[in-house]
C-alpha cells in the first residue's frame, strides 16, 4: 500500500506559507496581518509533524517541538492584539499604513 | 496511482485548507476572513490526524480554532470593523510582490517535489499522547 509521499505534505506547507505570507504584506488591516502570520506559522508546524512521521529518523521530538510553537504562537499572537488594542486608544486606527509613529 | 482511502482524505483536507487561505485572501469584510481561517485550522487539524499525531490535532483544535480565533474576533469588535478592508497601493507594487513570492514558492518546489526519504514503520500512533509525555517529561 502506498500512502501519501512526504513532498505532497511539504508542497501543502509550501502553498499556505504563501498565502500566509502575500497576505502579511497586502493586507491593511493589523488584525489580518497578525492572522496571517499565524497561518505561516501553521505552515510550519506542518512540516515539523510531516518529518517526525517520514524523515530520516521518524521520532515522537518533531510533534513536541510542533507543540511548544504552537505555545509560543499562542502568546504571540495575545501579546500582539494587546499592542493594537493600546495602538488603537491612541491613534483610532488599525491601518499598518498609518502605523508610522516611530517612522522619521 | 489507486486512490487509497488516506489519500482521498488528504485531499479532501488538502483541498479544505487552501480555501480557506485563499478566502482569507480574497474577502473584503475582516470577520468573514477571520471565519475563513476557521476552516483552514481544522483543515490543518485533519492533516495532523493523518500524520498520526492525534494530541498535537487536539491542540490545534482547542488552541487556533477555538483560542486565537475568539481572542482575534474580539480584537476586531473592539476596533473599526465596518469599513472593509481597502485593497493596497495595487499596480506594480502588488504584481511585483506576487511575482516574488511566485519566484519564491517555484525554487522551494525544486527543492521538495521529488523528496525521496524511505518511509521507515513507526509506532506513532500508538499512545500518542503517552509517547508525548514520556519524551517530553522523561527524555528532555
Amino acid at each position: 500500500m502506498t500512502g501519501v509521499p512526504l513532498s505532497a505534505y511539504l508542497v501543502l506547507a509550501l502553498v499556505l506559507f504563501c498565502i500566509g505570507l502575500y497576505g502579511a504584506l497586502t493586507k491593511r488591516n493589523a488584525v489580518i496581518v497578525l492572522i496571517s502570520i499565524e497561518l505561516m506559522l501553521n505552515a510550519a508546524n506542518i512540516n515539523l509533524v510531516a518529518f517526525s512521521k517520514f524523515g530520516v529518523t521518524p521520532s515522537i521530538t518533531g510533534q513536541v517541538f510542533s507543540l511548544f510553537t504552537i505555545t509560543i504562537a499562542a502568546a504571540e499572537a495575545a501579546v500582539g492584539l494587546a499592542i493594537l488594542m493600546s495602538l488603537y486608544r491612541n491613534r483610532k486606527t488599525v491601518n499598518v499604513d498609518e502605523m508610522e509613529i516611530m517612522k522619521n | 496511482m489507486s486512490l487509497s482511502g488516506e489519500l482521498i482524505a488528504f485531499i479532501g483536507l488538502a483541498l479544505v485548507a487552501i480555501v480557506g487561505g485563499v478566502l482569507l485572501i480574497t474577502l473584503t469584510k475582516v470577520v468573514h476572513m477571520v471565519i475563513a481561517l476557521v476552516f483552514t485550522f481544522l483543515g490543518i487539524a485533519g492533516i495532523y490526524m493523518l500524520l498520526s499525531a492525534e494530541f498535537v490535532a487536539i491542540v490545534q483544535i482547542l488552541i487556533y480554532s477555538g483560542a486565537i480565533t475568539i481572542v482575534m474576533l474580539f480584537g476586531i469588535m473592539l476596533t473599526k470593523h465596518q469599513e472593509n478592508d481597502a485593497p493596497a497601493k495595487g499596480g506594480w507594487g502588488n504584481f511585483s510582490l506576487l511575482a516574488a513570492i511566485a519566484g519564491f514558492a517555484v525554487a522551494v518546489y525544486l527543492g521538495i517535489y521529488n523528496l525521496d526519504i524511505p518511509v521507515q514503520p513507526t509506532a506513532l500512533h500508538e499512545e500518542n499522547t503517552k509517547q508525548i509525555g514520556i519524551e517530553l517529561f522523561q527524555n528532555m
